[in-house]
Formats: structure tokens, C-alpha cells, sequence
């Protein structure tokens, strides 16, 4: 079992198409970096235009690399899904395609037990990535623009998290958006089982996650109310819940979470989807045809 | 005879008590004359802020002041959220008018004894409208000021006063204050949706914020380097 997890995850990296998933990331945050180290008061002009009217806030205090990285993260997370999609759509999919599925059911291994090493393969591709995005947008973001407190603006209201209180948070936000990511890997996992050929279940992926994340963010109260709750891209979000956090009269609470249980309920919601997903996928391709 | 003395007693008492209780004017007077032997201080203390739209952590200050208006809070570590109108926690800057502005006595607040004086400035394009000091006569110190602004509402302040009572400066300063709007396009933030939002009315209805500074020493007519006031 472990010596095909590793077989499966050789051919992952062995595909020079995996590593334009981490050039991108690279370029991306570097391109974002560049931008606010040059141009980024203006962007936390914006970002606090809700608090200049009360308070004379320091833009240079709050552009530092703490801000940078949640900024970086905000912009990243609705994207990376789909560099998660490029390799985890096509590890049965490409296998059709190349003509070698057959080839892999025919060993002594059980159609299920293939699937599940294949599918932890993509996990592992994608933790890999995430702690990739990590490197670059939280280590990098310190060493540029150094630490102080974070400011987190949301549209109820803002938090400043002391510099000493940041960095568990960032932890805590990347093992949940690694959860979110194994989701979004695991649907396109069992589209991949569905194809022959692996642009299908890559658009597939990334079609639903455009469409799902419009829907969540278009603030429209009929699919707020409706459909909204049920998408998963809606707890995907559920990293930055970690960045709430509780106040006393006006003081932030050291090391609280606002809303824990919501955190937890989305991390809940986030596996039950990618355990759908990863059974529906078994469950098909236990009786699949397979002719390829 | 014995009713022309009993009057003569009446009018020299009458006098007498006159004599004992001070004017208007004299009270503000000795209060600015007490607030006048500070050239300058630099101060330590805790900031806490209470405003419904935001969660800041207590903060570490310094205040730096250099008469007659220079007032600056510096955080010692962390971001420094500083409501705009704080200059007003100079109580000199009551006064920065010079005598121009009308007293009016308003008495005693029942309760409390405080002397309520009221200050109207004369210059007609004044940003200050009105300011309302309420006054420990025996230590001769503010322990409530309200001022109304043309343009920022009206803040209030509350003090206390401790082993530095004798500069009128303060061992804890409440400072009231009216907040703007907070307002943040959606979309911009892609906010999570954890429930909580559901408090939002509310929580914009309240409109005063406020600001606590708990000092824990002063260093007084050291001398303030002006760059203070200037640096970022």
C-alpha cells in the first residue's frame, strides 16, 4: 500500500505539469507583494475607508507582513482550487487517457483500496501546495513588510489582533484551508472517474467553483437564504473565522475565536462533502466498464 | 434702632458670604493658572477602546503634550488606532481661545457639588460652540468637561485625579466621543459567514465611542522635542 502511494505520487511530481501549479502560486504572491510594497497604501486606504473617519490609523503600521499574507490568502484561496484541480482531475482520468488504467486494475489491489491511494495521493499534492502557499505568502510577507498587529476588516466590523496572538491563527487557517482544498481535490477526483480524458473533469471543477463561489459572494438574499448554506465553497471561507476573534468592551480578547462552533461546523460540512465525493467516485468506478 | 442694626447685621453677613465664594471668571482663572505651570509632559499609561465597530487591544501609550495644543499618543508596541478629537484630552485646549469667550455660572450639580460653569467662545466661526466644565471647587481641578464642535459632535471627558491633582493633570481620563459611519463595501473583505453578523443593526446604532487612558506616571517640564509631534 505505501509502496503504490509512493509510485502514485512519483508520477505526480514526475509531470512537469505539477510543478506549474507552484511557479504560479510563486509569481502570483510575488506579484502581490511587489504591488503593495510599492503601491499598497492605497489598497489599505481602501480597506480601512469604514475607520479613517473616526480614527487616525498609521497605513504603514498596518501594511505589514501579517496583513500581506491574509490579503494574499483572501486572493489566493478562490484560485489555488483550481491548480488543486489540475492534478487531482487527473489521476484516473489521465490514466484513461494514456491507456494505463487497465493496465493498474489489473494488480492484485482492490478497485477501492486503488482509489483511495490515488485520491491521498492528490491530498498529499495538495498539502504540498498549501504549505508551498505558506512559504511564500506568510514567510516571505514577514521578511519584506516585518510583523505587527493585524488589522482583519470585515463589513460588521473590524478586529486588531495583536502581532503575539497572530501566528497560531495562521496555522489553525492553513490546516483548515488544506481541509477545504482536499474538498475541492476530492470533486474533482470523482469527476475524474467519470471521464476518459482529463480537460473534462478539470473545467468541470473549476466551472463549479466559479459558479459556487458567485454564488457566495453575490449577496443576493434568495440564495443567501436557499442555496448558500449548502455550497461548500461557502465553508471554505471558514479559514478566516480563526481571525474573529471576541471583544469586551471594545478589547480584543487574547487568543478567542468569535465563532468556534460555525469553524467547526464548516470543517464538518467541508469532510462529509469530500467523503461524498470520494465514495460516489468508489462506488462508480467499483462498477465501471473499464475499456481504456 | 434695634431694626437699622439687625439690617446693618444682615448686609455685613450677606458680604461676608459673598466674599468666601468665588466668581465665575476667578474659578476659571485659578484653573488655567494651574494648567499653566505645564510646559510640556510625557506620560505612560494604558488605552483601552470601546467602539462598536472595532476590537483593539488595550495598548501601552505614551502621551506627549507641549502647550499650548501639542498633543500626541504613541503606541510603545503595535498598530495605534488614535480617535481623531483626542487633542481635545488637553484640558488647556479648553482655553487655546485666550480669555476670548463669554462665562456663564450655572451653579451647583445637586449631588455631586461639582460647579458647573458653562464657556461660550465670542469668535463667531469657532469650532468649538460650547463647552460645559464641571468644577471640584475645593481641589480646583475639571472632572467632567463637554465640548460642542461645529464639525465632530460633542466629546465629553471624565477625570480622575490622583498624586498629580496639583498640575490638574489626571490619573485616568474617559474621553467620549461621537463616531463616524463605518461603512465597507461587501465584496471587498469576501467575508465568512459565521452568524455573527446577524448583531450588525445593532451594533451601528450605538454611535459614541470611547476611549479610556489609565496613567501610570508623568514627566513633567522635562522638555518635549518637537519631532514627537511630527514623526509618523
Amino acid at each position: 500500500m505505501w509502496q503504490l502511494f509512493q509510485i502514485e505520487v512519483y508520477k505526480i511530481f514526475r509531470r512537469p505539469r505539477t510543478y506549474i501549479a507552484f511557479a504560479v502560486i510563486a509569481f502570483i504572491i510575488l506579484l502581490i507583494q511587489i504591488g503593495l510594497k510599492f503601491g499598497g497604501k492605497e489598497y489599505v486606504g481602501i480597506v480601512m475607508s469604514g475607520l479613517n473617519e473616526t480614527f487616525e490609523a498609521p497605513t504603514d503600521q498596518v501594511l505589514n507582513g501579517y496583513f500581506v499574507c491574509y490579503l494574499t490568502l483572501n486572493l489566493l484561496l478562490i484560485h489555488i482550487p483550481i491548480l488543486v484541480a489540475l492534478i487531482a482531475g487527473d489521476m484516473i482520468s489521465g490514466e484513461a487517457s494514456m491507456g494505463t488504467l487497465r493496465l493498474i486494475v489489473a494488480k492484485p489491489v482492490s478497485r477501492s483500496r486503488l482509489l483511495l491511494i490515488k485520491f491521498t495521493a492528490s491530498c498529499f499534492y495538495t498539502l504540498i501546495l498549501l504549505i508551498w502557499v505558506a512559504i511564500f505568502a506568510l514567510l516571505l510577507s514577514v521578511l519584506l513588510f516585518g510583523t505587527n498587529d493585524l488589522l482583519v476588516a470585515k463589513v460588521s466590523g473590524s478586529n486588531i489582533i495583536s502581532s503575539a496572538d497572530v501566528l497560531w491563527r495562521y496555522f489553525a487557517a492553513f490546516v483548515f484551508a488544506g481541509i477545504g482544498l482536499i474538498t475541492v481535490a476530492a470533486l474533482s477526483f470523482m469527476f475524474s472517474v467519470f471521464a476518459d480524458n482529463s480537460i473534462g473533469p478539470i473545467v468541470a471543477t473549476v466551472c463549479v467553483i466559479i459558479v459556487f463561489t458567485i454564488l457566495t459572494q453575490m449577496q443576493i438574499p434568495f440564495y443567501d437564504e436557499t442555496v448558500k448554506p449548502y455550497l461548500f465553497t461557502t465553508h471554505m471561507l471558514g479559514w478566516k473565522g480563526f481571525f474573529y476573534v471576541k471583544g469586551v468592551e471594545g478589547v480584543t480578547v487574547d487568543g478567542s475565536i468569535e465563532n468556534f462552533p460555525a469553524i467547526v461546523k464548516s470543517g464538518l460540512i467541508l469532510l462529509v462533502y469530500a467523503a461524498l465525493f470520494v465514495f460516489v467516485a468508489i462506488w462508480y468506478f467499483r462498477k465501471k466498464n473499464i475499456l481504456s | 434702632m434695634y431694626r437699622y442694626s439687625t439690617y446693618i447685621l444682615v448686609l455685613l453677613l450677606l458680604t461676608a458670604y459673598s466674599g468666601s465664594s468665588q466668581t465665575a471668571e476667578e474659578v476659571i482663572h485659578q484653573i488655567r493658572t494651574k494648567l499653566e505651570k505645564v510646559n510640556d509632559y510625557e506620560a505612560k499609561g494604558k488605552m483601552k477602546t470601546n467602539v462598536t465597530f472595532i476590537k483593539i487591544p488595550i495598548a501601552n501609550v505614551t502621551v506627549y503634550f507641549k502647550r499650548p495644543d501639542k498633543l500626541r499618543i504613541k503606541n510603545d508596541k503595535g498598530l495605534s488606532f488614535v480617535p481623531k478629537g483626542t487633542v481635545n484630552l488637553n484640558l488647556g485646549s479648553l482655553f487655546t481661545t485666550g480669555s476670548n469667550f463669554d462665562i456663564i455660572d450655572v451653579g451647583k450639580e445637586s449631588g455631586s457639588n461639582l460647579r458647573i460653569i458653562k464657556m461660550l467662545p465670542r469668535e463667531e466661526n469657532a469650532d468649538v460652540v460650547l463647552s460645559t466644565l464641571y468644577i471640584d471647587e475645593q481641589k480646583m481641578v475639571i472632572k467632567k468637561a463637554k465640548t460642542t464642535t461645529r464639525e465632530n459632535g460633542t466629546y465629553e471627558l471624565d477625570l480622575t485625579y490622583g498624586k498629580y491633582a496639583e498640575y490638574g493633570l489626571a490619573d485616568k481620563v474617559i474621553f467620549s466621543f461621537n463616531t463616524k459611519d463605518y461603512k465597507l463595501p461587501k465584496g471587498v473583505t469576501f467575508d465568512y459567514d459565521d452568524g455573527s453578523d446577524e448583531k450588525i443593526p445593532d451594533k451601528m446604532k450605538n454611535r459614541k465611542g470611547k476611549v479610556e487612558i489609565t496613567y501610570s506616571s508623568y514627566s513633567i517640564n522635562k522638555g518635549v522635542p518637537d519631532a514627537v509631534f511630527n514623526s509618523p
